[in-house]
């Protein structure tokens, strides 16, 4: 998957799951930014065939139901959806 | 997938469009414009590429069949603004949100998975209705009823379009 990486302070690898289109994935994209954190995204919803297949299967493991954004952080815990407090506290911020 | 564009008199047009009709029917569009106008000119975006208004928050198949619940005004839209004040994109809010007395933010998805909608598939109408004069028509997204040889053009209540529309009775 070609991920977008956007620069920052290393506090682990983070992993955005958004749409180009959602407004909450925006949001979270600002607070990361906001927070000065470095992460990676991809947008789901302009890739296309097996990316965009890979990606939902790759995504289900985090979020079930794909529900977007969903927020990883180093593969072991998720963040499913715009809550400010508990992407704070899952990046320890 | 290439970017689309979309221009800001389209956006205006659409927003004033919708604003208006939600409020003619006891719907509201979010208060912060700025995040509903971003909502409006992603539907724009999402018809350039689909066809149809795929939900922004929702990741779309493309595929009008399997996407018909999500084309906004999603089906789970109303319970959403019941349940949590705006709906899951949050383009629409309740009543309270609009007055401030409640805020909103990112709700848990009620669609059902994939598998769980397949299962929903093909269920007609259990009650014998054999005596009404007419099929009564429902639609999914507002729950308005009519009785009529078929559903209309266009759900009066909602705007939603007639594929919305299933066998009630």
């Amino acid at each position: 998957m070609k991920a977008t990486h956007v620069k920052g302070k290393d506090r682990g690898h983070i992993f955005l799951f958004a749409l180009s289109t959602c407004g909450w994935c925006r949001k979270t994209k600002r607070l990361l930014q906001n927070l000065g954190v470095a992460y990676e995204y991809i947008d789901v919803d302009l890739l296309k065939g097996k990316e965009k297949t890979e990606a939902e299967k790759e995504m289900r493991r985090w979020s079930p139901r794909t529900s977007f954004p969903t927020l990883v952080i180093n593969d072991e815990k998720s963040v499913v959806g715009f809550d400010e407090a508990r992407i704070r506290e899952a990046i320890g911020i | 997938m290439k970017k689309i564009d979309v221009e800001q008199k389209e956006i205006q047009a659409l927003y004033g469009r919708l604003d208006k009709e939600a409020e003619a029917s006891g719907y509201h569009l979010n208060p912060d414009e700025e995040f509903a106008k971003d909502l409006v000119r992603s539907l724009l975006i999402n018809e350039k590429r689909y066809g149809y208004w795929a939900c922004p928050c929702r990741l779309a198949s493309g595929v009008k069949d399997d996407d018909l619940d999500i084309i906004c005004p999603c089906d789970y839209r109303d319970a959403d603004l019941t349940e949590h004040g705006s709906c899951y994109c949050a383009l629409y809010v309740s009543q309270d949100v609009l007055e401030g007395k409640k805020a909103v933010g990112s709700i848990p998805e009620r669609r059902p998975s994939a598998e769980e909608r397949q299962k929903r598939e093909g269920g007609a109408p259990s009650v014998a209705v054999s005596s009404l004069s007419l099929p009564v028509w429902r639609c999914r997204v507002c729950g308005y009823l009519c009785a009529r040889d078929g559903p209309p053009e266009i759900c009066p209540v909602c705007k939603a379009k007639k594929e919305r529309f299933e066998r009630f009775l």
